[in-house]
């Protein structure tokens, strides 16, 4: 897959300016940003769902606009949006999605019968869709999405709602689908899950990349080895992070704690009690892909 | 539109047409519902022809005689069936139409598989030719039953209703899916469906209509659509009155699919 200055306008709102991103077969690909980044967006052109304002777009070798229908056939979508016939029972949801992909009945029942068992809904195969959980729901979508047994798997936000459970379940199986050589293309608001399933991912913010590369890769450019966290009582945050603003080669000020970012954090800490200052609680910890968003996404106070 | 299948499950299969997958979502749908639908399609029309053929029927023919040439349970049957088959599409066209893209997202999950915008539309509009098969073909029986039936040609009523449909369903899709609230839908039960229904010729001649509203009446969809069914199930059909009052349900028909399919993508392909 490959994007060229991929723009998406609404109206006059640039919703995704201009991003360029090449995704190999077998990869798996993350978006990551803040509400109203552009994923979205981005996730329903690559899904050729919503045509492009400009730039140019390959998916599966093929053209979007030419080809949409002929793409779509192999590729599995959930939409961050669940479109489930909440009137229709869960297997007949599976059987009518099957169908539009002209799969023969058997071939659905077979599939139907071992998705239902990874969605763990085996039992509800034959209730109506209405009364499930959200996140049951959830995993009836990721379940279809998966009938036509597609070569591109395009997953927005797939594990909002799930149990620790489900989610753990679902990266083991995309994980096994991508040794299969399915491509996963994934937006999250998860971190740890960005970090577990992504080889690479895109920090986006405002419709553009803010960063791209493998996850390390990220932590090491865009953040310190460890970060202290220290929390003091509310207010006060900002008043310390001043005072301590020497001590780390960054502080973030969060509504409920301050980060300092440092080589040494065990250092940092003794430094920190050393002026005299004593927090409420405090955690010497690794830099994770959670720093990077921070530092990225401009939701920083104090840099 | 037709996306070749890919040989699944190690057995050919023959590829079936991406509108007609759509259409197959509907039967689905339909599982659940048919047994209250099919006792309404029985009860409306027997409950009409009572009602409305036998009983007024039998005060009209006693007072006026004949309408038409037709005592009055002949003349009203067939326009009942033309009328029904309005109804039906106007029902099927407004609220499911406008669930599906706001409500139910029915139409964005077709969008995410082979299935094109105008295999969305037409999926929709098959699916209603099929109930206005049903329908039609009950309420033809039901009009044998009465007695009413007085043509070989009466089978021809079946398409004629169908087609009769389809002029209100293309059109009114089309603004059903510019939707976002049912507030559009009273205002075309109150200022079309129900207007045609009283004035199109159901329930009496069109020329009994004050002189200034008659031209208004002839170029309603249903005037066509009435005029048809009554001339194939008595047996007066004139091949021009056919020919014309066909050619004009078939162009509001296309006019409204083509108004339809750049609704439907102005909606959906955002
Ligand atoms: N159909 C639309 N019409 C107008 N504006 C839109 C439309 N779809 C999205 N937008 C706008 O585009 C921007 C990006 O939206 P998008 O859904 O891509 O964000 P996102 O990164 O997926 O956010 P989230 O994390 O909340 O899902 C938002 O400001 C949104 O309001
Ligand atoms: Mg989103």
């Amino acid at each position: 897959m490959v994007a060229r200055q991929l723009v998406k306008r609404f109206g006059d709102f640039l919703a995704v300016d201009g991003v360029d991103f090449e995704i190999g077969k077998g990869e798996s690909f993350g978006f990551l940003g803040p509400n109203g980044a552009g994923k979205t967006s981005t996730m329903r052109m690559i899904a050729c769902m919503s045509p492009l304002t400009s730039g140019t777009l390959r998916v599966l070798g093929m053209d979007p606009a030419t080809d949409g229908p002929k793409i779509r056939s192999r590729i599995g979508l959930v939409a961050q949006e669940d479109t489930l016939d909440l009137e229709l029972t869960v297997l007949d949801n599976l059987m009518i999605y099957g169908r539009y992909f002209d799969l023969p009945k058997k071939v659905i029942r077979e599939r139907a019968e071992r998705l239902l068992d990874f969605a763990q809904l085996t039992e509800r195969a034959h209730d109506k869709v209405d009364p499930l959980s959200g996140g049951m729901k959830r995993r009836l979508t990721i379940a279809r999405s998966l009938i036509s047994e597609p070569d591109l798997l395009i997953l927005d936000e797939p594990t909002t709602g799930l149990d620790p459970q489900a989610r753990h379940l679902l990266w083991d199986r995309l994980y096994r689908l991508q040794q299969e050589g399915v491509t996963l293309v994934i937006t999250t608001h998860y971190m740890d899950e960005a970090e577990q399933l992504c080889d690479r991912l895109v920090v986006m913010d405002h419709g553009r990349f803010a960063a791209e590369g493998a996850p390390r890769q990220l932590i090491e450019e865009f953040s310190t080895k460890e970060v202290v966290e220290l929390r003091f009582r509310s207010g006060e945050h900002e008043d310390v992070a001043m005072r301590l603003a020497d001590v780390a080669e960054r502080a973030e000020v969060l509504p409920d704690r301050l980060l300092l970012y440092t080589t040494d954090g065990d250092g940092a800490l003794a430094e920190v009690h050393r002026r005299g200052l004593s927090p409420e609680s405090s955690l010497v910890r690794r830099s994770t892909l959670e720093d990077v968003f921070l530092r990225l996404t401009g939701r920083t106070l104090v840099d | 539109m037709t996306v070749e299948a890919q040989p699944v499950g190690g057995e050919r299969h023959r590829s079936l047409p991406t509108w007609l997958r759509a259409v197959r979502y509907y039967a689905y749908q339909y599982k659940r519902t048919w047994k209250g639908s099919v006792t309404t399609s029985f009860l409306y029309p027997v409950l009409y022809l009572a009602a409305m053929g036998v009983g007024l029927g039998s005060l009209v023919n006693k007072h006026v005689g004949v309408v038409d040439g037709l005592s009055y349970l002949d003349f009203i049957a067939p326009g009942l069936l033309a009328a029904t088959a309005m109804q039906v599409a106007g029902n099927e066209s407004m609220y499911p139409v406008m669930g599906a893209i706001k409500w139910w997202r029915t139409y964005y999950a077709m969008l995410a598989t082979p299935l094109s915008v105008l295999d969305v539309l037409l999926g929709h509009l098959g699916w209603i030719v099929l109930r206005l098969l049903m329908v039609s073909v009950i309420y033809l029986g039901v009009m044998a039953a009465f007695g009413t039936i007085h043509s070989p040609l009466a089978v021809l009523a079946i398409p004629a209703a169908v087609l009769t449909g389809l002029a209100f369903a293309a059109p009114i899709s089309a603004y059903a899916a510019a939707q976002n609230t049912d507030v559009g839908f009273t205002t075309i039960y109150r200022f079309i469906l129900i207007p045609l229904f009283l004035f199109s010729g159901t329930f009496f001649p069109v020329s009994q209509l004050p002189a200034w509203l008659q031209p208004i009446a002839y170029a309603t969809p249903l005037f066509h659509g009435v005029r048809l069914c009554r001339g194939l199930t008595e047996g007066h059909l004139g091949w021009q009155a056919a020919l014309v009052s066909t050619a004009y349900l078939v162009v509001v028909f296309l006019v409204g699919c083509w108004l339809a399919e750049r609704s439907y993508a102005k909606r959906l392909v955002v």
